[in-house]
């Protein structure tokens, strides 16, 4: 696979780590009242969807960003391609 | 044995003989010919044994899809199983052996399993090999395994080397048959950037094995003259010897280049590379398979595909047979009997399974139209046929065409499925095709040559076009359109005995009506129970005949019966191709510390650590196994001072203005109010409370600490500390990277380490009271060094870790650079201290 970093063009997937589900993103507040629920989902339940799936990659063999690959899990199509760290940033993540 | 095969004509130089030899015979060729070709024009047309019945069996094909002329090739550790003899192209000295029997070719003792055949038929072995349970292991399996398997390996190490390679382009274009070699033309003259690859030694495909014209020159001629033009591009690159074997994700596509194998002697150089190319466009052009038509007894050598008989003629200047007869459902099938008859090779008889008209009138051959071969005879070659009419006509080369299936299976690799056509009954691509894939020629059901070379072009120019380039404005080489009619016949119905469609695996029209009758009816249970297309070949001529009877036998039609899927490669990788360079101590090479040389040579046992070797204790003569090093080691250390190289451990340099915070969120302790000058010991916890990793951290300055991992981990957790970075943290002022190999560290613990060390800083003081315990700071040492000193203990005694850059901290005796004379001193094994450390503090890894 080839994957189009939003920095440094066209990369084989070869020099990055798959993580898996962006929405590892969203780590909850450890200080909310149903924070051990909450930390229950987030560390272990996934989906597992047969079609477009977001998921972090970590171009680990470059220059270390995080991307939130939007990937086609039938086809491998990859329709886009961001930087995580302007994805958390957009859903509100600060300090 | 002479060339008693041979005739004139063909891409063969005959200016040069080589001499081979098939089973310690002693044979000749000439260059252009591949093993098959110099075998058949030596009169060898029994070659091997099939796998189950041992049956005796000859060459089938012209190309890689041969499914029985399987040999082994060279000697030694050089030995090479299941090679193809129709693809392994003839150099001198070149050894080949049968393989697949036990005693000679010519009597095979387990050619009694034919006798047998009765009982060996599909779903044999999962009835067979049930019961009694205690059998499994003890009686079935040593069977099983000893009549499993084709050639045999060498057992010893290959020892040959093989390459990985990268390339790019704007087209690839697969297969340099008559579509693929205009295609290629059209869009070199464009000016993009082309690979043309083609598992042949010869670019030209069927172009080389007929003798149809282009430009009004023969095609072989046309071929040629196409290569050189292509090969005086700069932006074409020619790959001869090299099969695309997978389609892969954006248009990358797997092939395998043949390098050295053609030669007697690889002379250092890589035998294959493994390729890894990256296209923008590609456009498959990799002609089409000729099938068999089956029909009672016809496995013997001597039985052949038409294609294949008119190709060693043409090309290699090769009769296969004396007195050749010709058995088709098409019209192409009659071109082996005019091709063959024109260089003067008795033709006795064309067998047509249509009741239509002759398509030619071949000189005193029998023409049998609606015509079936009901039985042949030849035990070890074929010497006879039988019609459904009762006539016996004597021969030692039968040509069988049942059509041609288009080479889909690069458009598969995706999951794309084939579609059908009617008129030419055989799968084409669909429209499925992986992204940035197009077909042309043969392999998308345009089997005659000027459509095939008219399309190859457009396609090409639509690609270039695609990509920006300007289409070259040249016409399109000028050829005919050969007759193509075919008709959907299959199997032969009349006559008794078995017939053949998977040669290689023994799987027999019987068994594929078995299967049937024993539920096995979707194609995919069909090829599993009975073994059907699961051979070396993929069942490349086996598999559209063999649908086509399950097809009848369910009363659905071929598309509705559909193909098994077709996934890469399309002919057999090497694994040593797929391995490169990456086998032996390169599969995983070693990372060493600085001191890694010295340890070796001071005894020092080493054990795999992560990916580092680090000295694990030092053996002195007269100790009598690793408990008396140890303890020497240990006992030093609680008396003196001892010394251990931990450059292995992670280290992580980490600054900017919200380090502290950014360190408080990430270890289960708090750092946040860690002084500057001290170090802190911290626990990793996973995400869901368990320990994941641990070590220290020192604060050198107000926003820059430095890290310390485990060894193991050191990888995943920077990889986490920057996922916390961009995506949990993001607008933290935190950057960090990765320092474990910039700094040589040293601990050096024991009552008198602080003495040792005192001897090398540099105007330092570190006596207790400036520098207590978890205290740490950068100063210089032996005179102007950069250094970092911790004083941290993981052994209960007094000590320190000392670090330098990697390049000062390359010793050939650690503690006689540390100035360190007069003081005991002794490598300290790196457990030992901390197995002994229980009772004295903390213990780390």
């Amino acid at each position: 696979m080839i994957i189009n970093h939003p920095l440094l063009g066209p990369r084989d997937a070869a020099e990055f780590v798959h993580l898996g589900d962006a929405s590892l993103i969203d780590r909850p507040n450890w200080q909310a009242e149903d924070a051990a629920a909450q930390f229950l989902d987030y560390a272990y339940m996934r989906d597992n969807p047969a079609g477009e799936l977001r998921e972090l990659w970590y171009h680990e063999q470059g220059d270390r960003s995080w991307l939130v690959v939007t990937r086609n899990t039938l086809t491998h199509e990859i329709s886009s391609v961001e930087l995580a760290r302007d994805v958390a940033l957009a859903r509100g993540r600060d300090r | 044995m002479s060339q008693s095969n041979r005739i004139d004509g063909g891409l063969i130089d005959r200016s040069q003989t080589l001499s081979f030899t098939f089973n310690g015979k002693a044979m000749q060729g000439h260059p252009g010919d591949t093993l098959a070709s110099a075998l058949l024009a030596n009169g060898q047309r029994l070659v091997g044994r099939s796998f189950k019945y041992h049956r005796p069996r000859g060459i089938f094909t012209a190309g890689s899809e041969e499914p029985n002329a399987l040999v082994q090739l060279r000697k030694g550790a050089h030995q090479e199983p299941n090679t193809r003899a129709t693809t392994v192209e003839l150099f001198r000295g070149l050894e080949a052996t049968s393989q697949n029997h036990r005693g000679s070719l010519n009597f095979d003792i387990m050619a009694a399993n034919d006798l047998l055949a009765p009982w060996l038929s599909a779903g044999f072995y999962y009835k067979t090999f049930m019961w009694p349970k205690a059998f499994w292991e003890k009686v079935y399996e040593p069977f099983i395994r000893a009549s499993a398997g084709l050639g045999a390996l060498s057992k010893v190490e290959d020892p040959d080397t093989y390459d990985k390679g990268f390339l790019h382009c704007d087209l690839l274009v697969i297969g340099a048959g008559p579509a693929g070699l205009s295609a290629a033309l059209a869009a070199g003259r464009s000016g993009a950037r082309v690979i043309l690859a083609d598992e042949d030694f010869t670019p030209g495909g069927r172009l080389n094995a007929e003798t149809l014209e282009v430009d009004g020159m023969a095609g072989s001629g046309w071929a040629a003259e196409a290569i050189t033009e292509l090969a005086s591009m700069d932006n074409v690159r020619i790959m001869p010897r090299a099969t695309v074997y997978g389609a892969y994700d954006h248009g990358i596509y797997g092939a395998l280049e043949r390098m050295t194998d053609h030669l007697a002697n690889a002379d250092g150089k890589p035998r294959q590379v493994l390729w890894r190319i990256y296209s923008k466009r590609a456009l498959l052009t990799a002609g089409a398979t000729e099938r068999p038509i089956a029909f009672p007894m016809n496995d013997r050598p001597g039985v052949m595909l038409a294609g294949a008989v008119r190709a060693y003629a043409n090309r290699f200047g090769v009769a296969p047979g004396k007195r050749v007869a010709v058995f088709t459902n098409n019209d192409d099938g009659w071109r082996t009997a005019t091709d063959l008859a024109a260089k003067g090779v008795e033709i006795t008889a064309v067998i047509d399974t249509r009741e239509t008209d002759a398509q030619a009138s071949i000189p005193r051959a029998s023409i049998v139209m609606g015509g079936r071969v009901v039985d042949t005879a030849g035990r070890k070659g074929l010497t006879s046929i039988t019609l459904a009419n009762g006539q016996t006509i004597p021969t030692d080369c039968l040509a069988v065409s049942g059509g041609w299936s288009p080479n889909v299976h690069l458009t598969c690799h995706q999951r794309g499925r084939p579609g059908w056509r009617e008129d030419i009954a055989a799968f084409v691509p669909s429209g499925d095709l992986p992204p940035g894939m197009s077909v042309a020629g043969a392999a998308n059901g345009t089997l005659t040559l000027s459509a095939a070379l008219n399309e190859g072009r457009a396609q090409a120019n639509e690609a270039v076009k695609d990509l920006g380039f300007a289409a070259s404005r040249k016409a399109p080489p000028k050829a005919e359109d050969e007759a193509r009619e075919t008709s959907a016949f299959w199997h032969v119905a009349e006559g008794k005995r078995r017939a053949w469609l998977d040669l290689q695996n023994d799987v027999t029209v019987k068994d594929v009506k078995q299967s049937h009758a024993e539920g096995f009816r979707s194609v995919e249970h069909l090829k599993r129970y009975t073994t059907l297309g699961m051979a070396t070949d993929q069942g490349k001529t086996a598999n559209i005949p063999a649908l086509a009877i399950m097809a009848e036998q369910t009363g659905k039609t071929i598309p509705e019966t559909g193909t098994t899927i077709f996934r890469p490669p399309y002919t057999p990788v090497p694994i040593g191709a797929l391995a490169g360079r990456s086998r032996g101590k390169d599969f995983r090479p070693y990372r060493l510390t600085p001191s890694h040389k010295w340890a070796e040579e001071n005894g020092a046992t080493f054990v795999e650590t992560g990916n580092w070797l680090r000295a694990q204790w030092f053996a002195r003569p007269g100790e009598q196994g690793w408990r008396d090093s140890v303890d020497r080691e240990v006992e030093m250390t609680r008396a003196s001072v001892g010394i251990c190289d931990v450059t292995t451990l992670g280290k992580i340099d980490i600054q900017g203005r919200d380090a502290a915070e950014f360190l408080n969120k990430i270890y289960a302790n708090g750092f946040a109010k860690l002084p500057v000058g001290k170090v802190r010991y911290g626990l990793m916890l996973r995400e869901d409370g368990i320990c994941y990793d641990d070590g220290t951290t020192a604060r050198l300055a107000e926003n820059h600490f430095v890290m310390t991992t485990t060894t193991a981990n050191a990888v995943l957790v920077f990889r986490r500390m920057e996922f916390a970075r961009q995506c949990l943290w993001p607008n933290l002022d935190v950057h960090m990277i990765s320092v474990t190999d910039g700094w040589a560290q040293y601990a050096v613990a024991g009552p008198n380490s602080r003495k040792l060390l005192a001897k090398i800083v540099d105007d330092f003081d570190i006596s207790n009271d400036v520098f207590p315990f978890m205290g740490c700071a950068e100063l210089t040492v032996c005179g102007g060094t950069p250094a970092r000193l911790f004083r941290i203990s993981f052994s209960g005694e007094l000590a320190y870790e000392i670090a330098v850059p990697a390049r000062y901290g390359r010793c050939d005796d650690p503690g006689a650079d540390a100035g360190g004379r007069g003081i005991r001193r002794d490598p300290l094994w790196h457990r030992s201290a901390w197995r002994d450390a229980d009772r004295k503090g903390p213990r780390g890894g």
